[in-house]
């Protein structure tokens, strides 16, 4: 496409002054230099698109030509509303998830509010009367607040030091087994759990640590009733939660690994280096933009932490560890209907997850010019 | 490099080969059975005596092989009805999701459309920010959709991490000359889209088609608070049976064996229901396990 530009441009110059020569040199140049910075410029591009950075509609080579060439020459380009006139079919397949995404998403942004009122449904949610702090401070004040904010930050912290090492090192073995039939069987196996529900999961976990002939008690030959200990609750959900996606997670890297240019590996086999040598020197640089990504990324969803199994796996006996914030919205919001409360903790919630999204935003901009939000 | 050089590195390298090649094989394997065994465990523990299985003899083959288990589970009225409601959701939500996804990606691919950056903007702000549980249930609420098979997906919105991936597909691996020839040919954005956009986009669209089976199939929070107990999904009909254990009334009065027996049989659900609720989902996606990488790298590598 870009290419198929670039002619239309210099024929339009062509016709237009005399100086053919001078233009067709200056196009060829042009094409040199476009080709140069492709190359160049895909590893930037592949940062930026991990990201679901909005670049590609003006990347690539497309933008340099336009940057380029367009100041000095301006192709003469269709009026607006001749471009909205010729683009109605696009609008009508945007129209339907546009509605949709007005009300469920930007409706409850709008509702957001409702955390400073007390919410009447009879007088709506403007007309109901502000009441400024007035939830924020009654969760503040709850007698489980602290113990809440700890259980969230541990358990994601926790997560994200235990179960972000995992894949890398799975794929770093994987990508050196040269016994292709059993890497495809391994790879095809430890996909499987990231496609079982949490339910079941969560049964499954029921099932191996119960006191009374479960899997691991069997195993370990005890008889410990693993869901009532509340030291235990952070070890069962993390190891639970590495079981489940660590496979998962090898995708992209094991993707980034597969592309490293196979003559790298036969010019380190020359050279007498050892497997080990190879992912050491070979394997885990190539893989290093993409692991830094991958950590910017976990640490912007710290406070996301996944409320379902922490609720399917809480008894009464282990919430001093598995008490988190977003139970406390479940319960409080839905299941005694304080709405007000409930959209109170969910803000809070969401206000430290942005905090955490903007500072890991600015120093990935410090590490590489990456920028996702 | 010289000979010195050579061998000072096979020195460093410690291993060989071989042995490097045993030692990856050995940690595949480990992986290996790590992943798999603890699904293998319950697969056998379906077909055994749950009496066996808690007392340790099912460690690799069946104890008193029986079927018992999944006849009870197919006998209970909840489960095959959370099964006909998972089933229903999850083909409905899938087309729907799909639908979307297409619906905003196509747009966003085309080059000269006007308000694109706004268009975009518009939807990934949702993807970092969100009203939050209960404002988005005051407004499922408020549309009056409580209750109705549109509570499973339309509250989703937009799934725009996909449709973004699914953009970077069209621009990227379909030709844009190929869609520049179809519009001088004088083809609309509409034939584009259907005769041209959704054939040539088969493997992405089989990776999505599968991202939202799972997310459907595998989602009972949705139903939690939004359905009645008739309307629940298999996974949340399982909660009683996994979480809570509780046997239920229809199961009491099949028994007549008193409490041991009834024991007994909501153990073996227990095993036989895991595997009934997660196998469609462990049987589909082989297939398309080939073109995960592509859905997820699809933004990512193309350069």
């Amino acid at each position: 496409m870009v290419k198929h530009k670039f002619i239309l441009l210099s024929k339009h110059q062509m016709e237009g002054i005399g100086w053919t020569t001078k233009r067709k040199l200056f196009t060829i140049f042009l094409k040199i230099r476009l080709t140069f910075f492709q190359t160049c410029g895909i590893l930037y591009l592949k940062v930026h698109e991990t990201f679901h950075e909005d670049k590609s509609s003006q990347g690539k080579g497309g933008m340099l030509v336009t940057s380029t060439v367009a100041p000095r020459r301006r192709v003469r380009r269709k009026s607006l509303a001749r471009r909205i006139a010729d683009n109605w079919q696009p609008y009508v397949l945007l129209l339907i998830p546009v509605v949709i995404t007005i009300v469920y998403k930007y409706g409850p942004m709008y509702g957001i509010q409702i955390a400073f009122r007390n919410y009447n449904p009879g007088l709506g949610i403007t007309q109901s009367p502000w009441v400024g702090w007035k939830w924020f401070e009654r969760f503040f004040r709850a007698p489980t607040f602290e113990r809440m904010l700890w259980n969230t930050v541990l358990l994601s912290l926790y997560g994200l030091l235990w179960s972000f090492p995992v894949p890398i090192i799975m794929s770093l073995a994987l990508n050196q087994l040269r016994f292709k039939k059993l890497k495809r069987t391994v790879q095809t196996v430890i996909y499987a759990p990231h496609f079982i529900s949490t339910m079941v999961i969560c049964g499954m976990l029921r099932i191996f640590l119960s006191p009374s002939g479960g899997l691991i008690n069997l195993i370990a030959g005890t008889k410990i009733d693993f869901l009532t200990e509340a030291g235990a609750f952070r070890t069962i959900y993390i190891a639970s939660s590495i079981w489940q996606e660590a496979g998962w997670g090898t995708i992209i890297y094991l993707a980034t690994l597969s592309s490293i240019d196979a003559s790298l590996y036969e010019a380190a086999k020359v050279d007498g280096a050892s497997v080990f040598q190879r992912i050491l020197h070979i394997d885990i640089p190539c893989l290093l933009p993409m692991i830094i990504l991958q950590l910017i990324m976990s640490v912007s969803g710290l406070m996301s932490v996944g409320f379902e199994k922490a609720y399917l796996l809480q008894t009464d006996l282990n919430r001093a560890t598995s008490d988190i914030i977003a139970i406390y919205v479940y319960e409080q919001g839905i299941v005694s209907a304080k709405y007000e409360l409930g959209t109170a903790v969910g803000l809070f919630n969401t206000a430290i997850n942005i905090v955490l999204l903007l500072m890991v935003n600015r120093i990935a901009k410090k590490y590489g010019e990456v920028n996702f939000v | 490099m010289s000979v010195l050089s050579r061998r000072k590195q096979g020195e460093l390298g410690g291993f060989s080969d071989r042995t490097s090649d045993i030692i990856l094989i050995i940690i595949s394997v480990i992986i290996l059975l790590i992943v798999a065994y603890p699904l293998y465990y319950i697969l056998v523990a379906s077909f055994s005596d749950p009496y066996d299985v808690y007392a340790g003899k099912t460690f690799l083959l069946p104890s008193q092989a029986t079927l018992d288990g999944y006849k009870a589970v197919f006998a209970e009225q909840n489960i095959v009805r959370g099964y006909g409601n998972s089933i229903l959701y999850t083909v409905v939500g899938t087309i729907y999701s799909v639908a979307l996804i297409y619906l905003v990606a196509y747009p966003l691919s085309v080059p000269d459309l006007p308000f694109k950056k706004i268009i975009s903007i518009f939807f990934i702000i949702t993807m970092y920010f969100g009203g939050g549980l209960i404002p988005t249930y005051l407004i499922v609420q408020k549309t009056g959709i409580m209750q109705t098979i549109w509570a499973m997906f339309l509250p989703g919105g937009v799934a725009v991490s996909n449709a973004i991936i699914a953009r970077n597909y069209f621009e990227n691996s379909i030709p844009g000359a190929l869609k520049e020839a179809a519009g001088i040919d004088g083809a609309s954005h509409f034939r584009i889209f259907f005769s041209m956009i959704i054939p040539l986009s088969t493997p992405i669209l089989s990776v999505m088609v599968v991202f939202s089976m799972v997310a459907y199939w595998n989602d009972w929070f949705t139903a939690l608070i939004y359905m009645t107990n008739e309307q629940a999904p298999l996974p949340l009909v399982l909660r009683n049976i996994l979480i809570k254990s509780s046997a239920s009334a229809s199961q009491a009065s099949m028994i007549s064996g008193g409490y041991a027996e009834l024991n007994k049989m909501t153990e073996m659900i227990k095993f036989a229901s895991i595997i009934v609720a997660a196998a469609p989902m462990l049987i589909i996606y082989p297939f398309v396990q080939k073109y995960f990488e592509k859905g997820l790298m699809a933004g990512a590598v193309k350069g």
